[in-house]
């Protein structure tokens, strides 16, 4: 496949320009606000997954840059260009449905030829464009088949190759692996990943699956409730959450709601007698003015545990808690223990198993353990404005 | 449920059914033998076999004449129906616009108003617009009757159809109007065409209305048919019963087949 | 991913920003514009001519319906018409439900036989199919013939012009009416739900009369009220095969207008046979939605 007529990764000025502007985009159907007040700014060959749960809002942002869907308020920039009033069909961006839309009156081929017959393309070189999009997915030999003749992952190749046969300015993608069972849908994941940045393309890929987020995004923008909670690298929005909904959206998470209190550079998660250090670095993360109701949270698996009586494990830099352990749960390369804290909240924990680890019983009395680095601070909006001697009723984790 | 049912109780089900299918079927079937009779009269089983009955048909003057017209009036009423009812549906499905309620109402109505009052309705402005006994006046009377089913048909079509298809060949650079004749048409094209074939056996059946709309001069098939069948005993009449059902047969397997035709999805 | 979708399947059906009129809109008028001139006006023009066709000049505009109720015969008529309708639709239920009831417990390939065997005469000429029912009940007919010949009767019993001549002959054009809207909602019922009851301990009849049966209503409903209706209007078979004293309103109004040549009484009958046909739907919509009756013929 060549990519004549665009530019791809490094060869043009138009790198300088971003590949898609969406400026406080807005749109509700009826009183509803679907989408919020949606900022976005997608580099030339970027991967975006747009992540969130049903109802967040990422569908709608995605059918507002097709041009299905008219936005109520804001921008839409395309390569530059102001695609607010744009009809979808000269906005040049390429779509894959969630049930991949192919023509079912049409062979593979033909679904293939259709954007290039729109575009007037000659007869010879649509014949290879198609013959090149064909190979591009591995699917040579198929080009006379009608889409029911094809399996869900043929007609989903079909579909990728429709619509990057064109070389849209950007590529879009509705839970496009949705429909397929889950081997498929990895090994898919990276073929998707590989042709896309073989073509250089700029895609933005909505799903809501944090899984395929991680695997093949440079960046995932977190929508809840029709805004983006957080945009970053996977790393990013797993290691620093910027607020509670991310912290619990992506990968599992304890969650250990109270009040701060700021003390120097740093403070303290002050929950019933129990208070914990929050070093520096979290605290000027977390941005938070002045005293008020925050979570700390800590991954599973950065917690250790520890015997009760091991009293070096509160010293420099850690926090601990003490707890007794519910389950044990072995799945394999890991160890996942449920703990019960002493108000009854449950921990988990995540333990590699390597055969050398100490490996507790259900009901042994412990004491968790964590690195003050190790966890994130975040303001609780949802949380009570609890004083010390308050009863928490937050749950934890 | 099959598998629970105790076998008399079933057994019964089963005949009660049978007896059905008898009831429907064989009364109407039981004129085909009989209009092969070599004999004056109607008889059942038929004494001898012949078909002078259907010589006559072809032969005769007023069975002749009103097979041409029952023909041609169906296939106008057909191709008119289909069109508007086409658009009728596109109209009905897709648009948008107030009193879509009434406007669906007043299509569907034909259905379900007495085909007499219709008839008189029809007859008393006709007769003023000067179109009665003519071709022109049944076509336009069976169409308002066919355009019902076509619309029925089409919708259905229009329904079942994928809207992510349209948008797909929106955003891969169609618009509107390609996007109709690429994608939207060829995938209704089976609902239309089974449409235009119930509007002609809507027409090609049609008797309370034509009867007030034709006149000595311009008859259809089914009048003349029902202006015998009040008097005289011809086995003609089973002949002629029989080509109506052949017809009608014919065609309507020939809808279901084309209405099979929908691509899959 | 629920809510998205049904927000996107909605969004997708109003896309230019929910406008209240949208450019598909225009479509529908040439046959809104070709139903109101061939089809609405006709029948205005009918209901009109009731307040003003007279055969003697009257100062009254309602006179045609004085004239009407004044007659005893004519209210006979009414009623006559009202039992016939009544009566087809109790047969069509008594032969309708368990055909159906049939067609969705049997195999796909039967029950579409079954189909087909309602569909063929349910769009084959009414005419014919009434033609037919005359060959075989009249006094020459096969059923006399065949009695005679076998020597069981000395004189042909009468059949045809008798109330039972009309109810064979309508029941079975009404049928499919009934079938098709009792099968439409007997497929849409869940199968689990009658192994639920009788896992829950409900012996075959128990599990049908109090899960299934309930759940099937809704087709009851709509295939009754649609066989009621349209047997209100029945012309060409009670016109051939029924008796005199079963006259119902449609051939009454067309003797009206062809022989006696009274508009006036005709056109009135027209208007009383339109209200009573839209009363039982009025008051049938009070207790089904309509959509379900009439959306039954777009799965026939």
């Amino acid at each position: 496949m060549t990519t004549a007529g665009r530019p791809i990764d490094g060869s043009s000025e138009r790198l300088d320009r971003p590949a898609l502007v969406l400026r406080g985009l807005e749109k509700s159907f009826g009183d509803v606000p679907a989408v919020d007040g949606v900022d976005l700014e997608v580099r030339q060959g970027e991967f975006i997954t747009l992540l969130g749960p049903s109802g967040s809002g990422k569908t709608t942002t995605l059918r507002m840059i097709a041009g299905f869907t008219r936005q109520s308020a804001g921008t839409i920039e395309i390569d530059g260009a102001d695609m607010s009033q744009v009809p979808p069909y000269r906005r040049d961006v390429g779509m894959i449905f969630q049930n991949y839309a192919l023509f079912p009156h049409m062979t593979a081929a033909e679904n293939i030829a259709f954007p290039l017959e729109m575009r007037r393309a000659s007869r010879s070189e649509i014949r290879r464009r198609v013959a090149e999009a064909l190979a591009l997915v591995k699917l040579e030999g198929f080009g006379g088949r009608y889409p029911r003749q094809l399996s869900g992952g043929q007609q989903q190749r079909i579909a990728f190759a429709r619509a990057v046969v064109f070389h849209p300015r950007l590529l879009l993608m509705d839970e496009p692996l949705g429909a397929l069972d889950k081997k498929l849908r990895e090994a898919l994941q990276l073929e998707v990943m590989h042709i896309s940045r073989q073509l250089g393309a700029t895609v933005i890929y909505v799903t809501h699956d944090q899984e395929e987020a991680l695997v093949m995004s440079d960046r995932i923008a977190i929508f809840n409730r029709g805004r983006i909670e957080q945009l970053g690298r996977g790393e990013d929005l797993y290691d620093r959450p910027v607020s509670l909904f991310v912290a619990d959206f992506i990968g599992d998470s304890n969650i250990l709601r109270g009040w701060f209190e700021r003390d120097g550079d740093g403070g303290w998660l002050v929950r019933d007698a129990s208070r914990w250090r929050v070093g520096a670095a979290a605290t000027a993360r977390a941005a938070l003015d002045g005293d008020r109701a925050a979570a700390l949270v800590v991954r599973p698996e950065r917690l250790r545990i520890v015997d009760p009586g091991d009293a070096g494990a509160a010293a420099a830099g850690a926090n601990t808690v003490e707890a007794s352990v519910r389950d044990v749960l072995y799945l394999g390369s890991i160890r996942k223990y449920e703990l019960t804290l002493p108000d009854e909240q449950t921990a988990t924990v995540r333990q590699q198993v390597g055969g050398n680890e100490r490996v507790w019983q259900p009901g042994a009395r412990v004491r968790l353990t964590w690195a003050v680095d190790d966890e994130v601070l975040v303001s609780d909006p949802g949380g009570r404005p609890s004083r010390p001697g308050d009863v928490p009723t937050a749950p934890l984790a | 449920m099959t598998d629970s049912w105790r076998q008399p109780r079933r057994l019964l089900l089963v005949a009660l059914g049978a007896l059905t299918v008898f009831f429907l079927m064989a009364p109407t079937l039981v004129v085909v033998p009989m209009s092969f009779t070599a004999s004056n009269a109607l008889t059942f089983p038929p004494e001898g076999l012949s078909t002078r009955w259907y010589e006559k048909m072809v032969t005769d003057p007023q069975w002749s004449t009103g097979f041409l017209n029952s023909a041609k009036v169906a296939f106008l009423t057909a191709i008119l129906a289909t069109v508007l009812g086409t658009l009728a549906a596109l109209g009905t499905v897709r648009g948008r616009f107030p009193g879509r309620g009434a406007v669906n109402g007043l299509i569907l109505s034909p259905l379900i108003v007495p085909v007499i009052i219709i008839a008189i309705g029809m007859f008393s402005v006709f007769v003023r617009w000067k179109i009665t006994g003519s071709i022109v006046g049944l076509v336009l009377a069976h169409t308002a009757l066919a355009v019902p089913f076509v619309v029925v048909n089409v919708a259905t079509s229009l329904r079942s159809m994928d809207r992510n298809l349209e948008q797909a060949a929106q955003s891969l650079g169609a618009g509107p109007v390609r996007t109709f004749r690429r994608i939207t048409l060829p995938l209704i094209l089976p609902g239309v065409l089974a449409g235009g074939l119930f509007a002609f056996i809507t027409s090609w059946d049609e008797v309370v209305v034509s009867i007030f709309l034709t006149s000595a001069r311009f008859r259809t098939l089914p009048v003349e048919m029902w202006e015998q069948v009040r008097q005289v005993v011809d086995p003609t009449v089973a002949a002629v019963s029989t080509t109506l059902l052949a017809v009608t047969t014919t065609l309507l397997l020939l809808a279901f087949v084309v209405r099979r035709q929908a691509p899959a999805r | 991913m629920l809510l998205d979708r049904s927000r996107t399947g909605r969004s997708g059906r109003r896309d230019r920003d929910d406008p209240i009129v949208n450019r598909w809109a225009l479509l529908a008028v040439p046959p809104i514009a070709f139903l109101v001139a061939f089809f609405l006006i006709p029948l205005i023009v009918v209901s009109l001519r009731s307040v003003t066709d007279f055969p003697r000049p009257a100062g009254d505009a309602l006179a045609n319906y004085g004239r009407f109720f004044d007659s005893a015969a004519n209210v006979r008529v009414l009623g006559n018409t009202f039992w016939v309708a009544a009566l087809s639709t109790v047969v069509c239920l008594a032969l309708g439900y368990p055909y159906a009831y049939l067609m969705n417990i049997v195999r796909p390939r039967l029950a579409g036989l079954l189909l087909i065997a309602v569909l063929l005469p349910f769009w084959s000429s009414l005419l014919v199919r009434t033609y037919a029912w005359q060959v075989i009940l009249r006094d020459t007919g096969i059923i006399n013939t065949f009695l005679l010949d076998m020597r069981l009767i000395d004189e042909p019993i009468p059949l045809i012009r008798t109330t039972l001549g009309v109810m064979l002959g309508m029941s079975q054009i009404l049928l499919p009416f009934m079938v098709l809207p009792i099968y439409a909602v007997m497929r849409r019922i869940d199968p689990e739900y009658t192994r639920a009851a009788a896992n829950l301990g409900a012996p075959p009849f128990a599990a049908f009369r109090r899960v299934f049966l309930p759940l099937s209503l809704p087709g009851v409903l709509a295939g009754s009220l649609l066989v009621f209706v349209l047997a209100l209007g029945f012309y060409i078979t009670p016109a051939l095969l029924g008796s005199p004293k079963d006259t119902m309103i449609s051939q009454f109004i067309a003797s009206a207008v062809q022989q006696r040549l009274d508009w006036g009484i005709g056109s009135t009958m027209a208007v009383i046979l339109m209200g009573l046909t839209l009363t039982v739907l009025f008051v049938a919509s009070r207790f089904i939605r309509l959509r379900d009756v009439f959306g039954s013929f777009e799965e026939s």
